[in-house]
């Protein structure tokens, strides 16, 4: 469907950085565990808080990406 | 149970109100590019808003005094499946970069203001539009309501019981907006946010080291969850609930107008990219206020308000911050919670507005309407949105805007067929996606009708128990994720069969999509009104 001209056909592939943070915090599976913990703060809560700085970096890196094949 | 009155916490309050609202009057200075009797410059403020403004703006949007106060309360209540917060403003920001970039070019090349404006002019359906308008300011009305629980929660814990300081803030705030527009919530929310970055990170260092650290602190909410039969960590059968709720509040965020208004209020195509990168820094601010409800748990925290049988949790962070802060900070504090509350209400009532003047009002109304009647309509609109909102909050009381709140994303998300799709693809046929639209929103509405809470017969919750439908199991589901789903593949259904029925115009073509810059346009969209 997208006909118009597509910055930066070659950096695709890039695009798949997004998928990253969206699997690792929307699958309970992977995190839904106590330990180990880090100073008191169970594997749960730490490791989604640590990917909003995973989610900032990766839309960086896309954002950074797809501004220079402009 | 009632607190005492307590006069430096409400002086500190009143005094940053005051600042605030004086800083809103000024903001009717700022940046003038002329006259700002338009949807243009009061509703959007002239689309000249850079990266920091834009941050602070759409920051101060979405991230709102009722998010500060009711996700810690909900950890507060129900524990780690109140920690969806998280995840919801982790996945909004890959899912919605580049459509949210797309909605910026196509708008700014267009003039259109909001997405209603968008669909009429993509899919040429009135009708579409129309539905798209009214989704969204039903979807937002009840949300402006609830910022106002968050300052009742505030004055509760300060021990001021009666309605009129909420009145009087209301009223203060319709004043400043109805002059300045969008520039004054985007001004006040650079005062707002430095005081909550200030209040939270005090908050997460210095009540941990009351307590005795976060060790204490999860074990304390632990045990004081377990006695209620809730956990710090999701059992199996809440998976799906979580997963669902926290990816369908991402993708319906970006639907509710004032989420829209803060995209078209940016300068630039870039700014609007380069701010979804810089954005979630406010999540990792809201995800250690959530945390503050399980140090009110483990400091035996015992709301104020409400009644005996439903207290009002809300109130679980004010109180957290009376009993273990100097009075002084709580006071600061707690002025930052309702100044934060004003900033998000302010631009949920331009939205909506615009929204009415632009996509109800001209095209129903008076169709001849100059863009100087229709800024008026919406800054007239805007006042009468607040105010209504207070007189919904002192008529029904809290729990049933709460209720409300909850179903507003299930609402909003019947929209996305239509505007997020309709970024990518013609393909879907107009009457498609309005049947969509009626199946999706239907099937949603029964389905919430139909869920039951300890405290509510009808519209009960936004999770969806499977054992509604007879299922022996506890699973859960965002009602708006089947809704949605429904809508689609009627929507998807419907294309083909319908082929024999005229198409309606688009006026976009590919490269609106993608323009990084244009030359703005001074006035309206160069629509045909009600064409279909």
């Amino acid at each position: 469907m997208s006909s118009e001209p597509r910055p930066g056909h070659r950096n695709r592939a890039v695009l798949l950085l997004l998928l990253v943070p969206l699997v690792a915090t929307l699958v309970p599976e992977f995190y839904n565990f106590s330990s180990p913990s880090i100073g008191g703060m169970p594997f749960f809560y730490w490791w989604q808080l640590l990917w909003i700085a995973g989610v900032a970096v990766c839309v960086g890196i896309v954002y950074l990406v797809t501004r220079r094949a402009r | 149970m009632i607190p005492a009155f307590d006069s430096l916490e409400f002086g500190i309050v009143l005094g940053m109100f005051v600042v605030v609202a004086g800083i809103g009057f000024l903001a009717t200075q700022w940046r003038r590019g002329g006259s700002l009797a338009s949807v243009e410059e009061w509703g959007l403020g002239g689309r000249r808003f850079g990266t920091a403004v834009s941050w602070f703006l759409i920051g101060g949007d979405l991230y709102t005094a009722y998010t500060f106060v009711a996700v810690p309360a909900l950890l507060f209540g129900v524990g780690a499946s109140g920690f969806f917060a998280v995840p919801y403003t982790i996945a909004v920001f890959p899912l919605v970069m580049f459509a949210a970039a797309r909605m910026w070019s196509v708008c700014h090349e267009h003039g259109y203001a909001t997405a209603a404006d968008f669909v009429r002019g993509r899919h040429g359906s009135a009708v579409l539009a129309l539905l798209v308008a009214l989704t969204g300011i039903v979807a937002t009305m009840p949300y402006i309501a609830l910022q106002l629980t968050g300052i009742r929660a505030v004055l509760e814990t300060m021990g001021i019981g009666g309605d009129w300081p909420l009145w009087i803030a209301f009223v203060v705030l319709a004043a400043y907006t109805f002059a300045s527009g969008l520039r004054a919530p985007a001004m006040v929310a650079f005062v707002k946010d430095i005081l909550i970055y200030v209040m939270v990170l005090v908050a997460v260092i210095y009540i941990p080291y009351k307590l005795g650290g976060y060790d204490v602190i999860f074990h304390g909410a632990q045990s004081a969850l377990a006695a209620k039969g809730y956990s710090t960590l999701l059992s199996g059968s809440q998976y799906l609930g979580y997963t669902t709720l926290a990816l369908g509040s991402a993708l319906a965020l970006f639907l509710y107008p004032h989420a829209v208004t803060g995209v078209l209020a940016s300068s630039s195509r870039d700014v609007v990219k380069k701010n979804m990168s810089l954005l979630p820094a406010y999540s990792l601010m809201l995800g250690f206020i959530a945390l503050l409800g399980y140090m009110a748990l483990a400091a035996h925290v015992k709301p104020v308000g409400g009644t005996a049988a439903k207290p009002d949790t809300t109130t679980v962070v004010p109180v957290l911050f009376n009993n273990e802060f100097p009075h002084w900070f709580a006071g600061i504090a707690f002025g930052a919670i309702v100044i934060g509350a004003l900033v998000p209400a302010a631009i949920m009532a331009i939205a909506a507005a615009n929204t009415f003047a632009r996509d109800i009002y001209r095209p129903y109304i008076r169709p001849n309407a100059s863009d100087r009647e229709e800024g008026l309509v919406s800054q007239i609109v805007s006042v009468i949105l607040k105010l209504g909102a207070v007189g919904v909050i002192v008529g029904l009381k809290v729990t049933f805007a709460l209720e409300f709140q909850l179903i507003g994303g299930v609402i909003v998300i019947q929209i996305l067929p239509s505007v997020v799709l309709g970024l990518y693809t013609r393909w879907f046929h107009r009457w498609a996606l309005a049947i969509g639209w009626v199946v999706g929103m239907g099937l949603s509405v029964y389905m919430l009708y139909v869920t039951t809470s300890p405290t509510a017969s009808h519209f009960g919750s936004a999770s969806f128990a499977f054992s509604t439908w007879g299922l022996h199991t506890k699973m859960t589901i965002w009602t708006g994720i089947i809704g949605v789903a429904a809508n689609l593949v009627v929507a998807t259904a419907l294309t083909p069969l319908l082929a024999r029925l005229p198409r309606g115009s688009d006026e976009t073509s590919s490269g609106d999509y993608v323009e990084a810059e244009a030359p703005p346009m001074p006035f309206g969209p160069g629509r045909a009104v009600g064409e279909t």
